[in-house]
């Protein structure tokens, strides 16, 4: 199986597709099969995360390694899900537009390239609302 | 001020140069240190904590938790506080972290150390000297090596060793090395044996 196929069986990859906890309601993501908070008592189960969420901070990216170079400058910020969990991820946007506390969606973008015959890296990245 | 921008707002004279280094110690039981050296410096405290790996998940992004959890069990096991300490080499591995440091080991108020710093206060002949070997950025940072490199620093001040950067009565020192971006902090408190 080439890496691109294998990847596409990664829920998480591609899709914003975790895990949240029954008894307590936490969310997770990326996926964990285990809650830390219930333990024993936790009941784990597939959550599709709606992919809103918020800028808690952000910096813009003027010197990048030889994957991102193309992107620059390119924002990267820290997303709070409306879910609950955090995310590291670039927000698609001019560096000058970008806020703390900015309402994001995910989107489904290319990611990185290894070099120019490289496979291409997908995964999510998120725009403004507005 | 106007070298080229990495991640606004740290440019390249932010952030530290991963430079090829070595160090070493070597360390021995107090009873048979002057078997090997004349002026043995002792170990008063070796602290470590832990934190999550990923930035996002950390509970404040402008304080490493393991730095503070490790601070205090170093002062703790060396039962002394923030007075007694003459010098103290950080992980300066960019401008803002030897800011967060000075903070998180308690040398000063959170959000002060800037003004601190810049009145001249962590320079030579200041309240507590920080980085007299130049930290991670003006020395460098040969990643694996950099620890050891701060107590080496501590070593030469005790000693009075120093030359042209020696603080005057240096008795006491504290390093810091930090991990995974803060995923592990390590302080160490050394003294003349």
């Amino acid at each position: 199986m080439s890496v691109a196929r294998f990847w596409r069986k990664i829920p998480q990859r591609y899709n914003m597709i975790g895990t949240k906890c029954e008894t307590c309601h936490r969310h997770f993501f990326p996926p964990r099969s285990f809650c830390p908070d219930c333990r024993r008592n936790g009941r784990i189960v597939d959550h599709k995360f709606a992919g809103f969420g918020t800028i808690i901070t952000y910096t813009v990216i003027h010197t990048a390694n030889e994957q991102f170079e193309a992107f620059t400058p390119y924002v990267l910020a820290i997303v709070k899900l409306d879910e609950g969990p955090r995310m590291t991820a670039q927000v698609v946007c001019r560096p000058d537009e970008v806020k703390i506390g900015m309402r994001v969606k995910s989107v489904f973008r290319r990611i990185a390239t290894d070099g120019e015959s490289g496979i291409i890296h997908y995964g999510t990245k998120f725009v403004p609302t507005g | 001020m106007k070298s080229t921008m990495v991640a606004d707002p740290l440019r390249l004279f932010d952030c530290s140069p991963i430079t090829d280094g070595a160090a070493a110690v070597i360390v021995a039981p107090l009873d048979r240190a002057r078997e090997f050296t004349d002026t043995p410096i002792k170990v008063l405290a070796s602290a470590q904590a832990s934190d999550t790996i990923t930035l996002h998940d950390r509970r404040d992004i402008s304080t490493l938790d393991a730095t503070v959890a490790a601070g205090q069990k170093a002062f703790r096991m060396a039962k002394l506080t923030h007075k007694d300490i003459d010098m103290v080499e950080v992980h300066d591995c960019f401008s803002i972290a030897e800011i967060c440091a000075i903070e998180d080991l308690g040398f000063c108020r959170k959000g002060t150390a800037g003004k601190f710093t810049a009145d001249g206060e962590t320079a030579l002949g200041g309240k507590i000297p920080v980085n007299t070997s130049g930290g991670l950025k003006a020395c460098g940072h040969p990643v694996g090596a950099t620890g050891i490199k701060q107590v080496y620093e501590i070593v030469k001040q005790i000693r009075n060793d120093a030359g042209k950067r020696q603080i005057d009565g240096a008795d006491i020192g504290m390093t810091h090395n930090v991990g995974g971006t803060g995923a592990t902090a390590v302080v160490h408190i050394l003294r003349r044996a």
